[in-house]
């Protein structure tokens, strides 16, 4: 639940906006509710619904409209290649052609470990640091600028070090 | 006070009105903001100004909105309705303009600059409360600004009885989650409140009807900006740059088929060639220029030939090339660039961004990508080509708001200033 689990960072949230306007706590409690696992569950999207006075309804067609919200589990990672006009005038297009090559899968496939999807986005704000791209998780957002093939391949090989990190802590567990 | 120089046009040098931060080291932190001045156009408006005055300065010095549509700030404040309260202001921070990332580096690097500007706007209309608008995607520079928030209530800049007087104000962040559409300010309203960020039928406005049904200025990160110096020096001070209908400067965000490719803050006025050649440093690879969008995706197709090159970046001169000056996110095209290429990538970014809400929008610019994805790939009969620049037309005029309107703009001023491209696209 997460009254329990974010009590204080949900008062903190709710404070933020007038008395009777609660609603306006949704894409906050949405984010709360991807922190960690990047995607926001139904039981989640009933307890928000709750906590601001609307239906499930209004907070799944929230979740439905804005593209960075999730309502099923996604790999851990997403790596997202801004493609849109500037960046393709440098180069993006190749750029994210020959990253995914180079990871076997095709644009918008998730790594056969199942744990970083490669796609393009929309513009970023980045559009004079191409090639750009976002790496979405759990823990946030962070961009990654004036990119080649193999400074993401490192970061590919990081990600996949540090996943095996939780992996043989978790089964020390 | 600025130190370095300021003429009337033709300038070479930037002079930094907003990019303060590169002429003063460590102007993010808030010690060295106020020492370099920060805080006291706010304290004085406080303690010596009537709110109504600081909109008049605001008025004078001629400051447009620099979101894009270039609505003069001042008059837009005073349009505040003041038979009903709260107040509230709110900073369009949702920067999702393809070409555009001005707002960004201002929110990084300058951002006490960016929020004593808000505090003066909320003390000119009376508000109490403010909120930010950010796209979800600037989720680590939220979380920078909510420190500086915290730092300047600390410091008593913010909160209640400020400067001993019996005003109050606080700055909230709201983070978005991936909308264009929510850089409309009836959408991002919307969004605060909850909702899809869906835009809303105007009028009536939103300095009558706002944010929570209340009378509600929204301005632009970099429109803000520039308040705390106006109220500083004073609107003759700020009319010095740029020209008489666009005074100040503006950064022009300068992207695409350029050698150095970055934020420019010039005066107002200032040519596309010296932009692109002299700041810009040319076009690579020797190759040659074949078009210019000023204002973006958004933007239609200006052919870069002399005459346009030796254009006014400004918003009464950029309309006689065909085009508007927008939020001036200068995307440059070289001559190895096919326009029916461009226009696909342009078309399937508003086809992904439009909101459902008008049929116009949702359905036109699905048919224009699928019409312009056929037309790149060369798929197409020049009947193809009629057939989108008919589509494109009956979306035009017929939109809710103006994503819609945008989609086609490229895609019109393409087929009309281009067509060679487009039948060497259908004769492949």
């Amino acid at each position: 639940m997460l009254l329990e689990k974010y009590a204080n960072e949900i008062k903190e949230i709710l404070d933020k906006y007038p008395p009777g306007e609660r609603r306006s706590a949704v894409m906050p409690l949405i984010n709360l509710a991807q922190r960690d696992k990047m995607f926001v569950s139904r039981e989640e999207m009933i307890e928000i619904g709750r906590i601001v006075g609307i239906s499930t309804t209004e907070v799944a067609s929230v979740v439905g409209f804005y593209s960075l919200y999730y309502d099923h589990p996604q790999g851990s990672y997403r790596l997202q290649v801004c493609t849109d006009l500037p960046c393709a005038l440098r180069g993006s297009e190749k750029f994210l052609e020959d990253l995914c090559t180079r990871l076997g899968i095709k644009p918008g496939e998730t790594t056969s470990d199942g744990l970083i999807t490669v796609e393009s986005v929309m513009c970023l704000a980045a559009c004079d640091r191409a090639p750009v791209f976002q790496l979405q998780s759990g823990e946030g957002l962070e961009y990654y600028e004036n990119q080649t093939v193999e400074n993401a391949l490192s970061l590919v090989e990081r990600l996949r070090a540090k996943a095996a990190q939780y992996r043989r802590r978790d089964n020390l567990d | 006070m600025i130190e370095h120089g300021i003429t009337k046009n033709g300038n070479q040098s930037q002079q930094y009105v907003l990019l303060r931060h590169r002429d003063i080291q460590d102007i993010d932190n808030l010690e060295v903001y106020h020492k370099s001045g920060g805080f006291l156009a706010f304290q004085n408006a406080v303690n010596t100004m009537e709110p109504s005055e600081v909109t008049e300065i605001v008025k004078k010095s001629g400051l447009r909105g620099r979101g894009g549509a270039g609505f003069p700030t001042g008059l837009k404040w005073s349009f505040i309705d003041n038979n009903q309260f709260p107040h509230y202001v709110v900073a369009n921070a949702d920067e999702s303009e393809p070409g555009t990332f001005k707002d960004r580096e201002i929110m990084e690097s300058n951002p006490y600059q960016f929020l004593e500007g808000i505090a003066l706007c909320a003390y000119a209309v009376q508000a109490h409360k403010a909120y930010i608008y950010l796209r979800g995607e600037f989720w680590q520079i939220a979380a920078r600004i909510d420190q500086h928030i915290a730092a300047m209530k600390a410091a008593g800049y913010l909160g209640e009885n400020l400067f001993g007087s019996d005003y109050s104000l606080d700055i909230y962040t709201h983070l978005g989650a991936g909308a264009y559409i929510c850089g409309e300010e009836t959408a991002l309203l919307e969004s605060i409140e909850g909702k899809m960020g869906q835009p809303r039928l105007r009028p009536p406005f939103p300095p009558s009807y706002g944010l929570f049904g209340k009378p509600t200025i929204v301005n632009n990160v970099e429109t803000l900006t520039n308040i705390p110096m106006i109220v500083a020096h004073g609107a003759d001070w700020y009319r010095n740059f740029g020209t008489e209908k666009s005074a100040g400067t503006k950064i022009f965000s300068l992207s695409g088929n350029v050698n150095n490719p970055g934020n420019y803050e010039l005066p107002l006025g200032t040519t596309f060639r010296e932009l692109i050649f002299e700041h810009g440093g040319g076009i690579p690879e020797g190759r040659q220029i074949k078009a210019i969008m000023a204002a973006g995706a958004s933007s239609s197709l200006i052919v870069a030939d002399e005459n346009a090159l030796d254009t006014p970046m400004d918003y009464e001169s950029v309309p006689s090339v065909g085009a508007q000056l927008g939020s001036a996110s200068v995307i440059v095209i070289d001559d190895s660039v096919s326009i029916p290429w461009l226009i696909n990538k342009t078309t399937h970014f508003f086809r992904h961004e439009s909101c459902g809400k008008c049929t116009p929008c949702r359905e036109g610019t699905f048919w224009m990508s699928h019409l312009t994805e056929r037309i790149a790939n060369g798929n197409a009969s020049l009947d193809d080509v009629d057939l989108l620049y008919d589509v494109a037309n009956q979306i035009k005029g017929k939109c809710f708001c103006a994503l819609g309107e945008f989609s086609t703009e490229s895609v019109l001023s393409g087929i009309e200033r281009f067509r060679d491209d487009f039948t060497n696209a259908v004769n492949r």
